[in-house]
């Protein structure tokens, strides 16, 4: 069964007719590495943000489950809801400039949830922010702990944000364009370093990205998400050897990929575009009825 | 001579450049110089499409900056059309300034939130004194494919792609004969991408530019340009031609930058 | 899709409705004054004093908001105080806005040893008490309207010169700037079409809370008696002297005190309001 199953999911902007997700359905099994992938605006963050509970106020659940291990999480009043996403699910968010706090050192920004939320002893706390770090190959654990943000490059900071986010051995961890801000070469070690723990620890993924090529090389599965709708799900091998839906192959198409011979770009043709849009409305129209 | 070498539109000679790095300033005293640009020369010839590839702090958008004379450089020369423009002076270049163009990374900020999108696009050609301002640019809106009934929007009423366009627009609309385009397709999605480069290649084509292209990341740059600067750390490791730098890459950062890029291909291996 | 945002028409906020409505009135009642104002606001009649407003007992037909001590009528003093109130919050707070906004964006756009001559001017100007600053000032150039209207202007310039400096600073910063450059426009010209209508909306918004801050430091400077000759009617002048009879007479205070009240408060609330309303930016 499904670690996490969403059913029928839909959220709109708060007093606005227009749909941000529209009867989202998608499935992350145990030690699952699922791909969501979309265009901006197409609702991809916001279902990474609908299941840990971090919506912007403006956005409402319509209807839809949340099913994390079998418990919907949109019945549960918010203080246990946070409690189980806080013990069973974890981020590494997008930017690694914002995400870890400037004026406080690396140690604490580790430890405190294990402390804090999970109760576990400080020395505890010290002793498993060491081997994580050390796991996600940081050198000198010792001395980064006592570091502050800025003296770190960006990628050592997304190396602690994967640390941190292993910490507490969730089963569920959401990772939102994790490699978005960081360099070419510094991503590939960064992806690596993902694959690798996500492996290591069995921990279920669901990895919100733009590109293509990065979904290949970490996840087994995906979702193709456009206007709040997911269009296609199928298993990586599937979805590049023969994707199903019109829109994914033009996506497919329009990705730069520089062993082509003649490196060719086909735009998303407009015709595509137009057919996907006439599939949501008539999504909406079936919704209604 | 012009019959054996294509004519050079840029000259770059050991050019260097160096900011005050404002992290490490004493309180009392100057800043300590930080050197971005280490000494690079090359050229630029007439109708090339160059890319400039690099990481980030590689210098790239430093260097593309100082090519439009945004920045001075500390030392070095960089010619345009066989004028030296190093150290010219604001109000000589200014008449200069309509011949070597620039398209920003970030359309919203790059477009001034509180004009109309004919007013961004007219007014460089009301400074340069170009009859008709208006006209051309509507003209300019043909150009890269955009409704001219978009000229009374303001910028934040269009989508990223269209406030790319009109980017684009602003600078061919002063016929200029140089365009940099600095990372202009890094923050669009794969479609809109796709869709920008192919109107870029078309106007290059179309208008006669020489174009510089800076973007980080290589499979972009692939089908546009003709040749390829590979800037790591403020120097040029490599100065190929486009076909040559995928089939035989010298440099140990260019194989590895190949290297770094995600295939949309479940069967590429990263080692 | 994008093609109705342009589209949505906004609805004038209540708050500029109101705000406008209840200054447009003052203005016109203060223009009006010598035709409106039922009494002669100077005349004292000692047997008709301290009567009450024309709905509590013992009230005398034609002095509708009661009479003070000295049997001047309160509503044509009211009038005649709003004249001197919207004429310092005019003139006051537009040559501040006009001379603190010039600097802030002088020193915030062109940087380098403007910026440094303009910030310490700022920083030495900052350090001196405010309210005492002013009565010294009153002090030397003597009491009169232009002495109020020098002594905000002096006191107050540094509110705008500092938020538009970092206003302008991040404006400078952004792309179009460069753009500009780029387009051949000079550091000037580019002030003032790229940063100004940028920096506008923080600008009105700053006037209008100006005009309010003028409006309270004429009456603070009246109740101490250094604002114009203590003759003619202020605002701060009536608080004063309502202030000793508030016992006996309660409406000597109240009725220039919530005037006031209102129409500082109407002024912060236009400039937010024209914000709202006109900012082609939809925030």
């Amino acid at each position: 069964m499904s670690y996490l199953s969403i059913h029928n999911l839909s959220a709109r902007l708060k007093g606005r007719p227009d749909q941000i997700l529209r009867r989202v359905s998608l499935e992350v099994a145990a030690g699952e590495v699922r791909g969501l992938v979309g265009e901006s605006g197409a609702g991809k963050s916001m279902i990474g943000k609908a299941i840990l509970g971090t919506l912007p106020h403006a956005v409402e659940i319509t209807s839809g489950q949340i099913l994390l291990d079998g418990t919907d999480l949109l019945a549960l009043p918010p203080a246990q809801r946070r409690a189980l996403v806080g013990s069973k699910c974890a981020l590494i968010p997008q930017d690694p400039l914002t995400a870890l706090n400037p004026s406080r050192r690396i140690g604490p920004q580790i430890t405190n949830r294990l402390v804090d939320i999970l109760r576990w002893s400080r020395a505890d706390a010290e002793k498993r922010a060491r081997e994580l770090l050390a796991e996600v190959q940081i050198p000198d654990p010792e001395r980064v702990m006592r570091s502050y943000p800025h003296e770190l490059s960006g990628g050592m900071r997304q190396r602690i944000l994967i640390a941190s986010a292993f910490a507490a051995e969730p089963k569920l961890i959401i990772a939102d364009e994790p490699t978005t801000a960081l360099d070419v070469t510094v991503q590939k070690q960064i992806l690596k370093l993902i694959a690798a723990m996500q492996a290591r620890h069995g921990t279920a993924l669901l990895f919100v990205t733009h590109d293509l090529g990065v979904v290949s090389k970490v996840c087994q599965s995906l979702s193709v998400l456009y206007a709040g709708i997911v269009l296609e799900d199928s298993t990586i091998p599937d979805f590049f050897h023969a994707p199903k839906h019109p829109y994914s192959r033009a996506l497919l198409a329009a990705t730069p990929k520089y062993t082509d011979p003649d490196g060719s770009l086909t735009p998303v043709p407009d015709a595509v575009i137009a057919a996907t849009r006439a599939e949501v409305a008539a999504a909406d129209r079936s919704a209604h009825v | 001579m012009s019959d054996i070498y294509p004519a050079k539109l840029y000259q770059i000679d050991n050019l260097r450049l160096s900011l005050a790095d404002m992290t490490q300033k004493p309180l009392i005293g100057a800043a300590p110089r930080l050197e971005i640009l280490k000494g690079l020369s090359f050229d630029i010839p007439k109708g090339e499409i160059l890319g400039i590839v690099g990481g980030s702090g590689s210098g790239k958008s430093t260097l593309g900056r100082a090519l439009v004379r945004l920045l001075e450089p500390s030392s070095g020369t960089i010619k345009f059309d066989g004028q030296d423009i190093t150290h010219l002076p604001e109000t000589v270049l200014r008449p200069l300034r309509r011949r070597f163009q620039m398209i920003f990374q970030d359309p919203m900020s790059s477009l001034n939130p509180r004009h109309r999108v004919g007013q961004i696009i007219a007014a460089p050609l009301k400074l340069h004194g170009i009859s008709n301002p208006k006209q051309c640019a509507l003209e300019a809106l043909d150009h890269v494919g955009l409704p001219r009934k978009f000229a009374a929007r303001y910028p934040h009423e269009l989508s990223g792609g269209q406030r790319q366009r009109i980017g684009i627009a602003r600078a061919i609309a002063l016929k200029p004969e140089f365009i940099l385009a600095d990372e202009i397709v890094s923050g669009l999605d794969v479609s809109s991408q796709a869709q920008v480069l192919n109107l870029l290649e078309t106007l290059v084509k179309d208008l006669g530019l020489t174009l510089a292209f800076i973007s980080h990341d290589l499979s972009v740059i692939r089908r546009l340009c003709t040749r390829i600067l590979v800037l790591h750390q403020g120097q040029i490791v490599e100065n190929a031609a486009t076909a040559e730098l995928f089939a035989n890459p010298q440099a140990a950062y260019t194989r590895e930058l190949l290297d770094s890029i995600p295939l949309p291909d479940p069967n590429q291996i990263w080692t | 899709m994008l093609d109705g945002r342009s589209a949505i028409k906004r609805k004038l906020p209540a708050r500029l409705v109101l705000s406008a409505t209840w200054l447009i009135l003052l203005t016109l009642a203060a223009i009006a004054a010598p035709l409106i104002a039922p009494k002669d606001p100077l005349a004292q009649d000692l047997f008709l004093g301290q009567l009450p407003p024309f709905w509590v007992q013992g009230h005398e037909p034609g002095y509708l908001l009661g009479t003070d001590s000295l049997g001047r009528d309160v509503l044509s003093r009211i009038l005649y105080g709003a004249r001197l109130a919207l004429t310092v919050a005019l003139t006051a707070g537009t040559i501040t806005c006009i001379i603190g906004a010039t600097m802030g964006l002088l020193a915030g756009f062109l940087r380098g040893w403007v910026d440094v001559l303009i910030s310490r001017a700022i920083d030495i100007w900052m350090a001196f008490p405010p309210v005492l600053f002013s009565i010294l000032l009153i002090a030397v150039l003597g009491p009169g309207l232009s002495s109020i209207i020098i002594a905000i202007v002096v006191i107050d310039w540094t509110r705008f010169a500092r938020v538009i400096r970092a206003e302008a600073m991040t404006q400078g910063a952004m792309d179009y700037v460069a753009s500009a450059q780029v387009a051949g426009r000079s550091r000037i010209s580019t002030m003032f079409t790229e940063i100004l209508p940028n920096v506008l909306p923080t600008i009105v918004v700053l006037l209008t809370l100006e005009m309010g801050i003028s409006i309270i430091v004429e009456a603070i400077l009246s109740f101490v008696n250094l604002s114009i000759s203590t003759d003619d009617p202020t605002w701060g002048g009536m608080i004063a002297e309502g202030r000793t009879s508030i016992h006996q007479a309660w409406w000597v205070l109240v009725f220039p005190l919530a005037t006031l009240f209102l129409t500082v408060l109407s002024f912060s609330q236009l400039g937010e309001g024209l914000k709202d309303r006109f900012d082609p930016v939809l925030r």
